[in-house]
């Protein structure tokens, strides 16, 4: 509302006509919202989103879209459902839904995508209550629901760049899985050389998840998020380097032979460590409780990579540090300043 | 644990506080205006504007009263009187909203016609004034905390048979955007700033003075530097890293001393007495000038104003003359605001009148001021919690406070929080932490 009449009846003491809108202050405010943080993320997503697309296909694509489409389309659903205001503009469906589809493969069914955002959205996200109270990554939880369901579909791996010689459904296995079944001289041997290993796997031309194998590309989104301040390095640090450091100690064939990079670049951790760890929901708030958060996860992803029956680790290890995440959110309440002082 | 710092010398400072935020200052706006004079031809002066009992009134409708006449005495240990701003008639004993909101009696005053003012010229006795007499005349002077808060002056500075103050902190952070009144005053009247100081040096006999100043005011500090040389032995400059909220009192403290205050307690409890600028110059003013406290410099600014100024304003005085005297309101504003836009109070309209707290009034544009009507759920991202100057997670006071369990808030520590206003401004959901807090402290201890 407007009132520029002041001036024109200063001594007016009975000033009904329109009035400024009171509230309380602060009456500034900064320019982040959680809308701009959740595009934001997904922007930091979209160099290794698209270096899947590159990889896989125009069959990434359609995972992607169908993957977003989905989640856009459960949380409206759900949402005028239940008769609660529609939240589709803070960007936060959009986010879970193209997380999803980064998570699995890219040849997947489409009904695969479709589940498990639907998963994703509904039962860990909206049954929840909504953003800001789920208990467990929602996008994670909609990979264990189609891993569990799907597992077939789940590990099928398209081989990169298969898509230019126009022969469909050539599969390859990825290299958490040859390190599984055959073991560590045979991804080498897979790639040629440890060095041409390395190379390949920095830039993405392997099998594996869709948005997970161009290292590269999520390393440049993790540190534009930590530029932006969007998420802080105490998740990321530990969660990376807690899990190298067991990798290189317990992970060769002898103690401290391991080799921690391979561990890094291979499967999803890069992914998870700078984009799912970091989820501001389901992640602590203390700077203490992300340290233990990302150690948690490290010591969890290596744990179950090296002996449980599955190749990869990040989504359980992320899924299970959310269980204690409130936990160790109480443990750490600062006291309030100047208590504990007696002057 | 023990807080008991050495007293810090002048030496590079390098402590600081936890948290706060760093909005866009927006002082240039008003910074080069100088300090103009305002002459109100009505005033209603408010018989409560200080923290504590209100004043009680000693005039009724058709006496004559002249300016500087005391009109409403001190009715309390914490009180302050009242002095009449005008020479004129006292027409009626109205009521108006004060900036905040609440509804308080106050003294209508119309100037008669072809009032003469004498200024208010300095007397020569002043420096042989005892500490006791310098109490009872800044007591019989209203002088109440500038800075916003209009803690009666007095009550700090009355002597304590435990505590002994051995540090007076001057507080010259000025922190909230667009205000420039102390730093106007500083620049215009620096020897009657240091001549307050010295006063207040020598209430407190044997403690040294500490000027706290944020460094994006160079030309301020200069000035006072130029203006300390000859006291050095006990006034020292403590120049601070920009940050809101470094004029809180706590956080001051902190900053430059070192000292931290206990949870619940005051400045006295570390031996420190702070005083804004403006208060500073009053108590000069009211001491060697024989002048009560009857006008202050209020900074009118914001993008909505036509013409920001900084104005020596008579108590009382109606805000929407000072508006029409800036040239009246731009189309764009969005937004009145009484104070800094952090800790200020939003204003309906200007049907209000100046008090001793009031040090802006600020007309804000959509631009810098959006209304954000619409709250989001909290995302636990843990901005308030490392904005909290106090250590809190208010946070936690937005998922309680949604509940409506004031009680659960205020175990929280709400009552620890000062309500600056970080946490809100930092809050990418706009929750209504702040809000939250002010209605918990409202709220009684227990009602079975």
């Amino acid at each position: 509302m407007r009132n520029s009449t002041l001036a024109a009846s200063p001594q007016d003491s009975s000033q009904k006509s329109k009035d400024f809108p009171i509230s309380l202050g602060p009456f500034f405010h900064t320019a982040t919202s959680t809308k701009s943080i959740m595009w934001t993320v997904s922007a930091a997503l979209a160099p290794a989103a698209l270096a899947g697309v590159y990889y896989f296909g125009p069959r990434a694509l359609i995972t992607i879209l169908i993957s977003i489409a989905t989640a856009l389309l459960s949380e409206f659903g759900y949402q005028k459902l239940v008769k609660k205001p529609v939240s589709l503009g803070d960007g936060s469906a959009f986010l879970t839904g193209l997380l999803l589809a980064m998570n699995i493969p890219a040849s997947c069914p489409v009904y695969v995508p479709i589940i498990g955002s639907f998963t994703a959205i509904v039962l860990a996200k909206q049954l929840f209550g909504g953003l800001g109270y789920t208990i467990f990554n929602p996008a994670l939880v909609g990979r264990a629901v189609v891993m569990a369901s799907f597992p077939r579909e789940l590990t099928t791996w398209t081989a990169p760049l298969s898509w230019h010689t126009a022969i469909d459904g050539i599969t390859k296995a990825s290299p958490l899985g040859i390190l599984k079944t055959e073991g560590y001289q045979a991804v080498v041997n897979h790639f040629g050389s440890t060095s041409s290993m390395y190379w390949n796997m920095l830039i993405g031309n392997r099998g594996g998840c869709l948005g997970e194998t161009c290292s590269l590309a999520l390393i440049a989104g993790g540190l534009f998020l930590l530029a932006r301040g969007i998420i802080s390095w105490h998740i990321p640090l530990t969660y990376l380097s807690v899990f190298a450091l067991m990798a290189f100690t317990f992970g060769g064939s002898h103690p401290f032979s391991g080799d921690a990079l391979f561990g890094i670049l291979a499967g999803g951790i890069l992914l998870g460590a700078f984009f799912m760890a970091t989820d501001y929901v389901t992640s602590p708030m203390s700077w203490q409780g992300k340290l233990i958060f990302g150690a948690g996860c490290g010591i969890l992803a290596f744990l179950i990579r090296t002996w449980s029956g599955y190749p990869e680790g990040v989504m359980f290890s992320i899924l299970i540090m959310n269980c204690f995440n409130p936990l160790i959110d109480r443990a750490f309440v600062k006291k309030p300043f100047g208590a504990g002082y007696n002057g | 644990m023990n807080n008991s710092k050495s007293p810090v010398s002048s030496k590079k400072l390098t402590y600081t506080f936890k948290g706060g935020i760093h909005p866009c200052d927006s002082k240039s706006l008003a910074e080069d205006k100088l300090i103009e004079q305002f002459s109100p031809k009505t005033v209603r002066i408010p018989l409560s504007q200080h923290i504590g009992a209100p004043a009680t009134s000693l005039v009724k409708p058709g006496d004559i009263v002249t300016r500087g006449q005391l009109i409403g005495s001190a009715a309390g240990m914490i009180s302050a009187p009242i002095h009449s701003s005008i020479t004129g008639t006292v027409k009626a004993m109205v009521s108006v909203h004060l900036p905040n909101g609440r509804k308080v009696p106050a003294i209508e005053i119309e100037e008669s016609a072809g009032a003469v003012y004498q200024n208010y010229e300095p007397q020569s006795d002043y420096a042989t004034t005892s500490a006791d007499e310098l109490r009872k005349i800044v007591a019989d002077s209203g002088i109440v905390g500038l800075g916003g808060a209009t803690f009666p002056t007095v009550v700090k500075l009355a002597p304590n048979s435990e505590k002994t103050v051995d540090t007076i902190l001057i507080n010259a952070a000025e922190c909230e955007p667009y205000l420039t009144a102390d730093y106007r005053l500083i620049l215009e009247q620096p020897e009657q700033f240091i001549t307050g100081i010295t006063l207040l040096l020598t209430i407190f006999a044997g403690a040294r003075c500490i000027i706290g100043i944020e460094d994006n005011k160079p030309t301020a500090i200069d000035m006072i530097k130029k203006h300390i040389s000859g006291h050095e032995s006990s006034i020292s400059l403590a120049i601070l890293p920009v940050k809101y909220p470094q004029g809180a009192e706590k956080m001051l403290i902190k900053a430059a001393t070192g000292r931290v205050v206990p949870a619940g307690k005051l400045p006295l409890e570390v031996g420190v007495s702070v005083h804004n600028v403006g208060t500073v110059v009053a108590i000069y003013e009211a001491v060697v000038c024989n002048k009560p406290l009857i006008d202050r410099i209020v900074t009118i600014s914001g993008e909505g104003i036509q013409r920001p100024a900084n104005i020596r304003v008579p108590i009382g005085t109606s805000v929407a003359d000072l508006l029409a005297a800036c040239g009246g309101l731009k189309a764009t504003t969005s937004r009145l605001v009484a104070g800094g836009p952090m800790m200020g109070f939003a204003l309906a309209n200007a049907n209000t009148v100046i008090i001793k707290g009031t040090s802006g009034i600020l007309a804000l544009t959509d631009k810098k001021s959006p209304q954000l009507n619409k709250s989001g759920p909290c995302i636990r991202c843990g901005r308030c919690m490392r904005a909290c100057p106090m250590n809190l997670r208010p946070a936690d006071f937005g998922l309680y406070g949604d509940r409506e369990d004031w009680k659960a808030v205020k175990e929280l520590g709400a009552i620890n929080c000062f309500e600056c206003g970080c946490c809100v401004y930092v809050c990418p959901s706009n929750r209504p932490l702040v809000h939250y807090v002010k209605i918990a402290k409202t709220i009684k201890d227990e009602k079975k």
